[in-house]
């Protein structure tokens, strides 16, 4: 097990809640009329991006989701772009044409998020199949949800991954809910990672709240990938502090469950580790005035960057 | 030059582009020791073997997309979807994916792939087994499509489909695979986008591409002998469509008729016909016709699935229509 020392919590806890107040403060800025479209929050969630991305080495590869800014934040895209991304902006990832549903780098090997659920499956899978080809020793983590267990994709995939032993580690974000339909309505499994039984590939499951656990969970699997030795399909339990995007309340979502969850704040868990570590309260205020700050700065500069003009588009985007 | 077939030229062009780059794989249903059911993977299991030419489970929809994802890190996967019916389970991976990702990654590079696949009628194999559907991957921004008539043209396009660094639909015709044409010994490539003149004429245009190129040849031989001089343009490339030649070789003939076996309902004739009407309307003589799969589903009765596919003598008799004799 790798030692867990003080940098590397401090670090986790950076991002969750880098993380947490990049989604507060787009969530303000979709409500001010600065981010269109659907923005799905990862509020919430962020405990499962940190651990798992923290276990990876810098050029392994992600496959993210449409809920996909923790990923994002995680492996270490800066929130100056990703601002400028979500508002449209051509300082983006992206020149402003994918938005929150399609943040990709190629320079930080996130092959990108998607806005078709279960969509990255297969790419997670072929990317495996090239580093394979490659003969790198890379390894790629797939995310997706609950909800893409259910697609045929996941099958297909996780199958094919299994048969050419390929360096690929399925992350199954499980929040309980496909939009709004609970997890128990759509599947019978009470762990989802039962079903790596059928691929004949080790499955693991718990909560993923707390980003060292969920560090700590992925060593194995990760280092089974590394080694030739094939995929895993590791499932950590969360729930979303809010509904599925920004415009949705989230109704269906029962109070004292939602309560349940907030208990187990990602960003709470990880100052709490650091309190018991020694951290002065001084010093976390100190990372979070950071954060601000970078939020500030990242807000800034996606209002000040300029738009893709349409003459720019059309030299770059449109075909004859 | 050597006289060789369609799926030999077509394995050539695998062989050459996996021994000049150690990137390039394939994967598909039984291509490996197997050889492929068409048998254009025939001996590349032996020689490159199982890592290189691998078998996959009965899973279109994944292993496409598996080819997306190779290509983004780096590889160049070269992916045989055994017939072209069976690319409708593949259709978020090719087109909501791989079509996507320049654009909506901001240009941030592109995923080389290629896609074989082989579609048409003629051999019994019904509605599911036998459809024309280059018009879906046409209609897809993102998207090269490529459709050779000849061993010469699969070879270099091939070739050059491997090389070209963007997702690539590389369609072929199940009553290809045996056809015979020369092919030199020394390497060659043919670059996407630009149409062959297959045989030059003066009095009207026959735009086709694929299997339908020797049926509009045979056509054309016919057409001379009754005084009638056609000119046959072999697109070889839907995606990008060479309209350059196509409207160079209607402003020579004035007459233009466009013949595919795809049925004519949405079909890519419809689409290079409203072209020449908006870029080159000043030139013609005569309305542009079809000649096209009937809109039907494709029948096993071998009398009725004759019928639903153009015919030498269904192309002469456009051509005296639009020649008005």
């Amino acid at each position: 097990m790798t030692e867990i020392g003080m940098d590397l919590v401090q670090k986790m806890y950076t991002q969750v809640f880098s993380i947490r107040r990049f989604e507060q403060v787009a969530i303000e800025n979709y409500r001010l009329g600065n981010i269109r479209g659907y923005y799905h929050p990862y509020l919430g969630e962020e405990g499962i991006a940190v651990g798992v991305i923290s276990a990876l080495k810098p050029d392994d590869y992600i496959t993210s989701t449409h809920r996909g800014h923790g990923h994002c934040i995680a492996k270490g895209h800066d929130p100056k772009r990703m601002f400028a991304e979500v508002f449209g902006k051509a300082t983006g990832y992206c020149q402003g044409l994918g938005g929150s549903m399609h943040i990709s780098s190629r320079a930080l090997n996130n092959l990108g998020a998607n806005g078709i659920v279960a969509g990255g499956i297969p790419i997670a899978t072929g990317a495996a199949m090239g580093i394979k080809q490659k003969g790198t020793n890379q390894v790629v983590v797939c995310f997706f949800s609950d909800g893409a267990s259910n697609n045929g994709t996941f099958h297909e995939g996780l199958n094919i991954a299994a048969v050419f032993k390929l360096p690929v580690v399925y992350v199954l974000e499980n929040n309980q809910y496909a939009v709004s339909t609970p997890i128990a309505h759509s599947a019978l499994c009470a762990d989802l990672a039962e079903r790596a039984a059928s691929y004949c590939m080790p499955g693991y499951s718990s909560e993923g709240n707390d980003a060292v656990e969920v560090y700590e969970m992925m060593q194995e699997p990760l280092e089974r990938a590394r080694v030739g030795g094939g995929p895993s399909l590791v499932e950590f339990k969360t729930y979303r502090h809010a509904g599925h995007h920004v415009n949705d309340p989230g109704a269906y979502m029962p109070q004292d469950v939602l309560a349940y969850w907030k208990t187990k704040d990602p960003v709470d868990l990880l100052k709490k580790r650091l309190l018991d570590m020694g951290v002065t309260q001084a010093e976390i205020e100190a990372i979070n005035a950071q954060v601000e700050q970078e939020m500030e700065a990242g807000v800034e500069f996606a209002l000040q960057s300029p738009q893709l003009s349409w003459a720019d588009f059309e030299r770059q985007f449109v075909e004859p | 030059m050597t006289k060789i077939k369609y799926r030999d030229a077509l394995r050539l062009a695998l062989k050459e582009e996996m021994e000049r780059d150690p990137l390039v794989f394939c994967m598909g249903e039984g291509i490996g020791e197997r050889g492929g059911s068409y048998k254009v993977t025939d001996g590349l299991y032996k020689q490159f073997g199982a890592g290189r030419v691998i078998d996959t489970p009965i899973a279109e929809a994944t292993f496409v997309g598996m080819a997306y994802g190779a290509g983004m890190v780096g590889a160049r996967p070269v992916i045989e979807v055994l017939f072209i019916d069976f690319t409708l389970l593949t259709l978020d991976q090719v087109i909501n994916q791989a079509a996507k990702y320049y654009t909506m990654s901001g240009g941030q590079g592109n995923a080389p792939m290629v896609v074989r696949t082989q579609g048409g009628a003629g051999n019994g194999l019904a509605g599911q087994h036998s459809q024309s559907l280059e018009a879906l991957f046409y209609h897809i921004p993102g998207l090269k499509v490529v459709m050779p008539s000849t061993p010469y043209d699969a070879k270099g396009l091939l070739k050059s489909s491997i090389r070209e660094g963007a997702p690539v639909m590389f369609i072929e015709h199940k009553l290809l695979y045996m056809t015979e044409g020369e092919v030199p010994e020394e390497e060659y490539l043919i670059p996407l986008g630009k149409a062959d003149i297959k045989r030059q004429g003066t009095d009207v245009t026959l735009v086709t591409y694929s299997y339908m190129t020797l049926k509009c040849m045979e056509a054309a031989q016919k057409l001379e002998e009754q005084g009638i001089s056609a000119e046959v343009v072999d697109l070889r490339t839907l995606s990008p469509l060479d309209k350059e030649t196509i409207l160079k070789s209607v402003e020579k003939t004035s007459r233009l008729v466009i013949v595919h076996e795809a049925v004519k309902r949405g079909g890519v004739g419809g689409d290079i016909a409203a072209m020449v009407m908006e870029e080159g309307f000043d030139y013609l003589d005569a309305p542009i016709l079809r000649v096209a799969g009937k809109n039907t589903v494709v029948p096993y009765n071998l009398e009725l699935e004759k019928n639903c596919v153009p015919t030498v003598e269904e192309i002469t008799q456009t051509v005296h229509t639009v020649m008005g004799r």
